[in-house]
């Protein structure tokens, strides 16, 4: 695979975050301003702008032991500030499942 | 069923603790995860949406109680406590922690099981008939080639870096439930005018992005030389598949580029160098592979016990029997497919209980026996005739007897977005929405056997495009769209289905599959003029009419 | 860039040459396949060894004429990802019989030791050190093999058989 930064332009729509997998578990983590990461998408680093982007995916494929594919991700910013994920994706990454896992049924 | 003797224990184990080093290097660093992938995914770890995915290897679709035990055991130790069976007779874990995989796989070698080549550019689990060895009419158990092969091919110093995956298939019968045309190479195995064991060799079938039905390469390869040819195979291959285009990678594009009279020509000509080498298999070998597969003590039983005779009149049993209980090759005994599509459940997922619980009933009415099937089914394939009221009840208890094998709601899925990172859309959702729909057994008995086969993304793992119904999930606009065919079929017969039209919305496919078995049902000539024969005497043309007269 | 060699880490007496790279004195030398082919006269005359570089690419069957002639074979793996140089060292090996130093170059990690051992390859430039240490243990990794290769270790299927035989005159 390429790597993200490799992308000749780095363009975001909208307000938007890193997320990637923590390498050890593979869960979902999102890259913070503390440079380090987090379970928790309240947490993430929002970036604004390309430039902004690409130096927060810097930063966080640098950190290749810490988690594994890290990418930019788009988010939305509620009323209240509150940061939710901004496609279906996202959201499937953030809430889990949307078909209920069979051993909890 | 396969007995590993110490050689084989050995091997697993030298594998396990080889992984076992690699996470240990990658967790300190000392591995980049880019030189880290390729040997993660030769052992069956994938990264999914939510967390690493673990696949592993029931060659042939044949396990033991004890091996289903340990896949029970690992889902409930390292993972949420389930399981996913997929179409290539193997099982996935969706929740597995990288620094426990090597328990996990540790555990698994105690009983035989391991995780290699089940992803990664490499040789496939070799898969073969899930009723091998039990089906009538059979040539010869297709399981004691597929062995020699799974071999052969594990861990080969020469083609563990091939330019793409690498499936082979094996089918012993005439009715092909392995999918042989839909494989890189598929072996169907025959005897010649001498009576002795070969194979008509198919090359070059795959689904994915361009889709290719297989094409014969030779029409007649003895059992002895069958290694050698599969290596000449993989050398031309290996030294001509493209690697400058992932999606061009597979052998289905080098065949197509080359033509199939180059290709094996190149291939007879490799061949002709190493046919005479240490690759012939000689009979003695061959025995020993077949020695140890063992059969199980069949009684002399009758053809209708009584048992059988009375439980006929329960319309609930007689349901399942119809559908879930096939002949076997010795009399009083049957084959039983076990559907993991209960109504509203996603396709293929067992619970770590149901897994045990499985294995429990295995002991008891199949001796010890189990197998997987590329339909996300499984089968018990040794029940007595006599025991198969009780067998049904038991099912029944474990949610495990929906009367719906070969059914409309016998459906295919890929894990699609709900879980794989490569998805546009999501899949199970859609299947189970269409198991609702569909949930009236006089219905789906009414429509006959129909398979709908459903994909998140154009790499095809759900087999959209040989789906009696193919769905294919795609990306619009950041909207999930589906993409339907019809036509498609993964037998003997196999062919690739024709797109209906436009796609539809995710709230829109069951009404659309509703509409095509409703005009299925008004234009077949005969109750027994199966969905794909209709279409293959009318084609799409009045579908698409029903379809899209209204939307 | 650690050379292994014979199992250890050695110097490596042979220069590598570019297609242009003024032709030194004496010495050993590795050049590339088209220079090779260019000058092979020049380079077979001098006083040092010279070895070929072969890319993965091209059907190593040219080379054939030549093999009595060449001190090592350099073949390459771009990425590990990439084969092909499996199937070219056992062709040199098994079907033409190569006998002198075959060497691999390019990204190699300790994870290909065994399977190019068993494909032939008797030198490894290996990209980390750590590896190259590392290179006598993990060459003992694995204990069994399945296919039969010109390093004519026993396949588990004959293993099987020999083992079968021996119990047999036991009882
Ligand atoms: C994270 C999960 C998965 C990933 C990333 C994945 C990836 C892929 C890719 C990239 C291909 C296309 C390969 C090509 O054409 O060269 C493919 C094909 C395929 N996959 Fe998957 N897959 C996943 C899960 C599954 C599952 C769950 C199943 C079974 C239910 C499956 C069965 C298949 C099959 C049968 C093909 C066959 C198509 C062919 O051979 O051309 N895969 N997969
Ligand atoms: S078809 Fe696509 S979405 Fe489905 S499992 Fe395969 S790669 Fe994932």
């Amino acid at each position: 695979m390429t790597s993200p930064l490799e992308q000749k332009k780095i363009r975001i729509a909208g307000p938007s975050v890193v997320t990637a997998n923590r390498t050890w578990d593979g869960i979902v983590v999102y890259r913070t301003a503390a440079k380090s990461w987090s379970a928790e998408l309240s947490e993430a680093a929002i970036v604004r702008n390309s430039d902004e982007a690409k130096a927060l995916l810097a930063e966080a494929v640098a950190d290749d032991v810490g988690a594994i594919g890290p990418y930019i991700a788009p988010v939305q910013i509620g009323d209240d500030g509150k940061v939710l994920p901004g496609n279906l994706r996202e959201q499937i990454r953030r809430t889990g499942v949307t078909i209920g896992q069979p051993a909890q049924v | 069923m396969y007995a590993y003797d110490e050689i084989d224990r050995t091997l697993v184990n030298e594998r396990v603790s080889e992984f076992r080093d690699q996470v240990k290097r990658r967790l300190s660093g000392e591995l980049t995860e880019d030189e880290f992938k390729i040997l993660r995914l030769q052992n069956g770890v994938y990264l999914q949406l939510h967390a690493y995915m673990f696949r592993v290897a029931i060659p042939y679709g044949t396990l033991a109680t004890n091996q289903m035990r340990a896949l029970a055991h690992v889902a409930r130790k390292y993972d949420r406590g389930y399981g996913h069976f997929t179409t290539r007779q193997n099982i996935q874990f969706n929740w597995i922690k990288l620094a426990e995989l090597p328990d996990a796989l540790e555990d698994l070698a105690k009983v035989g099981i391991h995780a290699m080549q089940t992803s990664g550019n490499n040789m496939r689990n070799v898969t073969s008939d899930q009723w091998a060895g039990v089906a009538p009419g059979e040539i010869e158990d297709p399981r004691i080639w597929s062995e020699l092969i799974r071999q052969h091919t594990t861990l080969h110093p020469e083609f563990s870096f091939l330019p793409r995956k690498f499936k082979i298939a094996i089918t012993a019968s005439d009715h092909d439930r392995a999918a042989i045309k839909i494989h890189d190479i598929g072996l169907r195995l025959i005897k010649n005018e001498k009576g002795e064991t070969g194979f008509e060799v198919l090359v070059g079938g795959g689904l994915g992005r361009t889709p290719f039905i297989a094409k014969t390469i030779k029409h007649f390869v003895h059992g002895r030389d069958i290694l050698s040819y599969i290596e000449a195979i993989l050398r031309v291959y290996n030294q001509y598949g493209r690697r400058d285009n992932i999606y061009k990678a597979r052998i289905k594009i080098l065949v197509h580029e080359l033509g199939i009279e180059k290709f094996s020509r190149e291939v007879e000509d490799e061949w002709q160098h190493i046919r005479n080498s240490s690759l012939q298999l000689d009979d003695e070998v061959i025995e020993d592979i077949r020695s140890r597969f063992t059969y199980p003590a069949y009684e002399k039983l009758p053809h209708m016990p009584d048992e059988l005779r009375q439980a006929a009149a329960d319309p609930d049993f007689e349901a399942w029997r119809k559908n879930s209980v096939a002949p076997h090759k010795v009399q009083g005994y049957s084959i039983v497919t076990i559907s993991l599509k209960p109504t509203g459940g996603p396709p293929g997922d067992a619970t770590a209980e149901q897994m045990d619980a499985l294995a429990d009933l295995a002991d008891k009415y199949s001796f010890g026996e189990i197998r997987v099937g590329h339909e996300q089914n499984l089968a018990l394939p040794h029940v007595a005739k006599r025991d198969l009221p009780a067998l049904w009840k038991a099912l029944d208890k474990l949610g495990l007897a929906t009367p719906n094998v070969n059914l409309i709601t016998d459906i295919i899925a890929c894990p699609g977005l709900d879980y794989c990172s490569l998805a546009n859309a999501r899949s199970i959702p859609i299947a189970q929405e269409l198991t609702r729909r569909f949930a009236n057994h006089e219905l789906a008995n009414l429509i006959g056997r129909l398979h709908i086969n459903i994909s998140g993304c154009i790499n095809a793992c759900g087999h959209h495009h040989v789906g009696h119904i193919g769905i294919l999930g795609v990306e619009k606009n950041g909207e999930e769209v589906y993409q339907i065919t019809i036509g498609g079929r993964a037998d003997e017969n196999a062919a690739l289905g024709t797109l209906i039209g436009p796609g539809v919305k995710f709230d829109e496919v069951a009404d659309v599959v509703e509409d095509i078995v409703e005009a299925y049902l008004a234009l077949r000539e005969r109750p027994e003029e199966l969905f794909m024969d209709t279409v293959k005497r009318l084609g799409v043309e009045p579908f698409k009419e029903r379809v899209y007269a209204t939307r | 860039m650690p050379l292994v060699n014979g199992g250890k880490i050695v110097d490596d007496s042979f220069v590598k040459l570019a297609v242009d790279t003024p032709l030194p004195e004496g010495g050993d030398i590795l050049v590339p396949a088209e220079r090779f082919f260019g000058e092979a006269d020049v380079l077979l005359k001098r006083s040092g060894k010279v070895g070929v570089i072969w890319p993965n690419n091209r059907d190593i069957a040219e080379l054939v004429p030549y093999l009595g002639k060449v001190a090592a074979v350099a073949l390459v793996f771009p990425t590990f990802r990439d084969g092909r140089a499996y199937s070219q060292a056992r062709l040199l090996r098994e079907r033409y019989n190569y006998r002198g130093e075959l060497r691999a170059t390019g990204q190699v990690l300790r994870d290909q030791f065994v399977f190019m051992l068993r494909a032939g390859f008797d030198a490894f430039e290996v990209k980390k050190q750590a590896d190259a240490e590392a290179f006598m243990q993990t060459a003992k990794r694995y204990s069994v093999f399945y296919q039969p290769t010109g390093d004519g270790r026993i396949t588990a299927l004959h293993r099987r058989m020999q083992l079968r035989h021996s119990e047999g005159v036991g009882t």
